[in-house]
């Protein structure tokens, strides 16, 4: 394909996150090879990308989940606000409070509505009724379960369908206030209707919350997300603006996984 | 029975390749029929557009059916697109070489009701135009089944002579209508034609372009230079 207009990365003007050169094995095997690009603050970035590809792996840098994998290995750096993530003096506990995450099956604490949402203030020392309260109801609205979940938000949120307890994993992780939200494939255990709501929710945060995810859903990533990023093999082949990259992407791997001629 | 993309984009591409060979057809018989005033030529362009109209809305149809089941993106999404836009193209040409056919009729009929054995004068660049407007609406089908973006470019650097001519064969028909003037009922008829020619032309430089987006993802609708 010609095209002498655009690079296959492009550069972002405001990121929060830079990533730099960053190499992650699993024992001796290596999954992710020398990643370089930046993440724009408050906007939404879709990773995609045929399985095993280290998508998941990647997002899970960012928070540090993969410290919890003995075998994985890292290096290069990932910088939040110009802090490098991996650098000794960083707090993770810290560091999760401000980047949170959302799984592909929704975990929900079996304690009650109330309760999931406030978890993450509560342990980080927050006691006064008045302001939990607030807390829940601006996070349970934000997260459009509010009207849902009103009434009884003192009963167990294991009685929640399966869209409800995602959007409250959504409430929970906006209620500690992050920078970023993570998603690894929010919807992917969800029904059109619910994966509908999560994707209008996503649309709600943008613009307040920078919100990174993994999906392999290539519509859902064009619905969604300001700017997409294509992973194979553990290389970052394409990164660019969303519209751009679903019309006229720069890379033929690109254009070969996103028409399904491959992957 | 249900198809997947590739297989659906190809039968696409078979049907539109089908009716851009009935149109490039139905152009060359109305130039034809010019030339030689021939009436029945002209009846076979007019007879031909109920089926150029039925392609039209087949192909429009298969458009429809691969978004909605496919929802095709990169090169899939603008090889659908720019069918659904060269298919109204080619359509509209149809009908323009109909209208061309129509004034050969007409011609043929106010020569008769006059009794007039007199030739009928064409400007001279009507050659060209003839000969311009079919090589390019061929050219178009050839880049469309290439996938040759050059030719495209070449195509869209053709209008201007089209232009050209027309505007030279207005001068020569307001000559004439001065100097022989009992050409001048035939007159607004030949210069409906020349119109008809330019029109073709024009929309195969939109096809041109649309086949370039189609091939590079560029819009060059409305640069200057190309």
């Amino acid at each position: 394909m010609k095209n002498d207009n655009r690079n296959a990365i492009i550069a972002i003007e405001d990121s929060i996150v830079q990533v730099r050169d960053l190499n992650l094995f699993y024992g001796t095997s290596q999954a992710l090879f020398n990643l370089n690009f930046d993440i724009p603050r408050n906007k939404v970035t879709a990773l995609i990308g045929p399985s095993g590809c280290g998508k998941s792996t990647f997002i899970r840098c960012i928070n540090r989940m993969n410290d919890l994998v003995d075998s994985v290995n890292i290096n290069g750096s990932i910088q939040l606000d110009q802090q490098d993530i991996f650098d000794k003096s960083v707090d993770v506990i810290d560091l999760r409070r401000k980047i949170g995450m959302v799984f592909q099956k929704s975990n929900p604490f079996p304690k009650s509505i109330y309760e999931n949402v406030i978890y993450g203030l509560r342990i980080g020392g927050v006691t006064e009724k008045p302001v939990l309260e607030e807390a829940a109801e601006v996070s349970l609205k934000r997260s459009a379960l509010w009207d849902e979940v009103k009434d009884r938000l003192h009963d167990s949120a294991m009685g929640l369908s399966g869209g409800q307890m995602q959007r409250l994993c959504i409430a929970r992780a906006i209620a500690v206030s992050p920078d970023i939200i993570l998603m690894d494939e929010p919807c992917s255990a969800l029904d059109p209707r619910s994966t509908a709501h999560i994707e209008e929710l996503i649309r709600e945060l943008n613009g307040e919350y920078t919100i990174i995810i993994v999906t392999h859903n290539m519509q859902q990533a064009s619905r969604v997300s300001d700017l997409t990023a294509f992973l194979y093999e553990g290389e970052l082949i394409e990164f660019g603006k969303t519209t751009d990259l679903f019309t006229v992407p720069v890379k033929k791997a690109t254009e070969d996984y996103i028409t399904g001629r491959f992957g | 029975m249900t198809e997947d993309i590739q297989s659906s984009i190809a039968g696409l591409k078979q049907h539109m390749i089908f009716l851009g060979t009935v149109v490039e057809e139905s152009v060359t018989t109305a130039i034809k029929a010019v030339h030689t005033l021939d009436n029945e030529l002209a009846e076979r362009v007019l007879d031909g557009d109920k089926k150029i109209n039925s392609l039209e809305v087949n192909v429009e149809e298969l458009c429809l059916k691969i978004l909605a089941l496919h929802q095709p993106v990169a090169s899939d999404l603008r090889f659908v697109i720019t069918v659904l836009k060269i298919n109204t193209d080619f359509e509209r040409i149809g009908d323009l070489a109909c209208k061309i056919a129509d004034k050969v009729i007409l011609v043929n009929r106010t020569k008769q009701a006059a009794g007039s054995s007199a030739p009928i004068i064409m400007p001279s660049e009507f050659d060209e135009m003839f000969e311009t407007t079919q090589n390019m609406f061929t050219s178009c089908l050839d880049a469309f089944v290439s996938e040759d973006a050059d030719l495209a470019h070449k195509v869209c650097l053709m209008d201007d002579a089209v232009d050209d001519a027309k505007r030279a064969i207005r001068l020569d028909l307001e000559e004439l209508s001065k100097n022989k003037p009992e050409l001048q009922p035939y007159l607004p008829m030949i210069l409906s034609v020349a119109r008809g020619l330019e029109r073709i032309s024009d929309h195969a430089a939109h096809i041109a372009e649309d086949i370039i987006y189609m091939l590079q993802g560029r819009i060059i609708r409305h640069e200057k230079s190309i």
